[in-house]
């Protein structure tokens, strides 16, 4: 292994890092502007210019707050739950494609931390981790309504998980391979996955909105019957490292979303431009592409967030067992035989 | 039974259907309108740079009047703090000296007169109360503060302006 190329993919995790945590910083600003403006409010507009500087402010102050460790904790569990659910979440970013590959001073970068051919596979990995901070969390606090939380967190994930994975097999049918690269370059043109796989996105939307924890379906958090569930008992930069945790998870389903269905980085008119701008400069519209889509996705999310009330719990499960998994099999049956059909015409 | 105020409105309780167990075009519905109302006029007031109207009855800070020749009005007679339901209200009262009676109107005079304005309520009682029509709550909004001992207002801060000092003021700003 050349040195020059550590050093390359030393540079892109570095950005890819501080590219995260700024978007999930400023998830939580953009979280408060949304929510103003659906309720016909200004919101934050303080610090700094439109309120820009609120989270270096949220930041400072979660720092300064007490660090409180409940006595009756286990208090390494305690410590352990949100540093597993931020780096666990951290964890999806390495395999997706940010843009195609870039010319860099003669040498032709991926702007992929790492393709590897189980790339969704590896992702199913990760997200499925990122419950056990939520238990560990939950557990460790010693608290019922941590633990009631976490068991709604580990029994909310479990379930959405099996219908995400169905819808996924749907999409695998159309693409035919596990790699975010290649899935993103089959897109190019106008073959957005969405065209074929319209069914198999809302339930995925559905699922993401479950593993992400966001309302509608927050329950493992839900204020009004756990006041706070698996964090009740966190304080200070723990609890931070929660929110932060939620808004990378956030903001790896969007690039997912938009990396298996929108296209990824392509869009109409691709290769005139890229033929226009050589080869530095196009490939970075394409990265400014992938990044309108994904925050497109992120007020998406907080869209619904300031739309929909939450579910109760046994309309959650009734949704994920009784309508998202026959729907997401029949949708499998019915691509299936619809790509027979064609391949055999 | 016949309905009392003819508003009652009996709901049918029936099984949801396909779509409505969806949820989906429901919450399609509810989004649309969350969006349109990202286009409406803000509610919102800046509240130091712009202020909202106060009501007629609008209840603010206390103040200390004079009477038409800059006099101080209030005689200590205490019967605001006696009728103040949070016992807000402290005063030591004096006696007016020779050569004192353009200051305070009355014999007796309020030396010191302090209003702890994180007990008040601002219930208007000790308005009500005042015989000498020499406390009024008509004020500005309390402003906030950091320490427990700014919200203990004194004389300095109750007390209205006295009228030649109100008018140079007003002579400057013109
Ligand atoms: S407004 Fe009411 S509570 Fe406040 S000082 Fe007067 S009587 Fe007391
Ligand atoms: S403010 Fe009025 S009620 Fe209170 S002590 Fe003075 S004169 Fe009496």
């Amino acid at each position: 292994m050349e040195l020059a190329f550590i050093i390359e993919k030393l540079i892109l995790v570095t950005i890819l890092f501080v590219l995260t945590l700024s978007i999930a910083a400023y998830s939580t600003w953009a979280e408060r502007k949304v929510a103003a403006w659906l309720q016909d409010r200004v919101g934050p507009n303080r610090a700094g210019i439109f309120g820009l500087l609120q989270p270096l402010a949220d930041g400072g102050k979660m720092f300064f707050k007490e660090e409180i460790i409940p006595s009756g904790s286990n208090k390494w569990l305690f410590i352990a739950g949100p540093s597993l659910a931020l780096l666990v979440s951290f964890l999806g970013t390495a395999v997706i494609p940010f843009g195609q590959n870039i010319e860099l001073f003669g040498r032709v970068v991926p702007l992929q931390v790492t393709d590897i051919n189980v790339g969704i596979l590896y992702i199913f990995g990760v997200v499925s981790l990122g419950v056990y901070g939520i238990m560990i969390g939950g557990w460790a606090s010693n608290n019922k309504y941590s633990l009631m939380g976490a068991i709604r967190g580990a029994s909310q994930n479990i379930s959405y998980e099996i219908a995400m994975g169905l819808s996924i097999i749907a999409l695998l049918l159309v693409t035919n391979t596990l790699s975010f690269k290649e899935i993103a370059e089959q897109q190019h043109g106008w073959h957005w996955n969405i065209i074929y796989q319209p069914l198999g996105f809302i339930i995925f939307l559905v699922c993401a909105f479950a593993e992400t924890n966001r309302v509608p379906f927050d329950l493992p958090e839900c204020e009004t019957e756990l006041i706070g569930g698996y964090n009740t008992e966190y304080s200070g930069f723990k609890m931070g490292a929660y929110m932060f945790a939620e808004y990378i998870n956030m903001f790896v389903s969007s690039a997912v979303m938009a990396t298996l269905y929108f296209g990824g980085y392509n869009y109409p008119g691709m290769d005139a431009v890229n033929s226009a701008l050589g080869a530095t400069w196009g490939p970075v519209i394409g990265i400014v592409v992938m990044f309108m889509k994904i925050i497109a996705f992120i007020f998406f999310f907080m869209w619904v967030r300031w739309t929909v009330p939450r579910f109760r719990y046994d309309q959650l499960m009734d949704l994920g067992w009784k309508v998202l998994i026959p729907l997401a099999i029949a949708n499998i049956v019915i691509t299936a035989i619809v790509i027979t059909v064609v391949d055999k015409l | 039974m016949e309905s009392l105020s003819g508003r009652k409105k009996v709901l049918e309780q029936k099984p949801m259907n396909f779509w409505e167990r969806m949820y989906l075009p429901a919450i399609l519905k509810g989004m649309g309108i969350t969006f349109m109302h990202m286009f409406k006029k803000k509610e919102t007031i800046h509240y130091p740079e712009q202020e909202r109207e106060f009501s007629e009855n609008w209840r603010g800070m206390h103040s200390l009047k004079r009477d038409e020749e800059g006099r101080e009005r209030c005689t200590a007679c205490g019967l605001c703090a006696l009728s103040c339901p949070a016992e807000a209200i402290t005063m030591i009262s004096a006696e007016r000296e020779k050569g004192e009676e353009h200051l305070y109107r009355e014999e007796k005079y309020a030396a010191v007169y302090e209003i702890n304005m994180l007990r008040c309520i601002f219930c208007g009682l000790c308005e009500e109360a005042c015989p000498k029509e020499a406390i009024y709550l008509d004020g500005p909004i309390v402003p906030a503060d950091y320490l427990r001992k700014d919200f203990i207002y004194g004389k300095d801060k109750l007390v209205e302006m006295p009228i030649k000092e109100l008018e140079a003021l007003k002579g400057a700003t013109v």
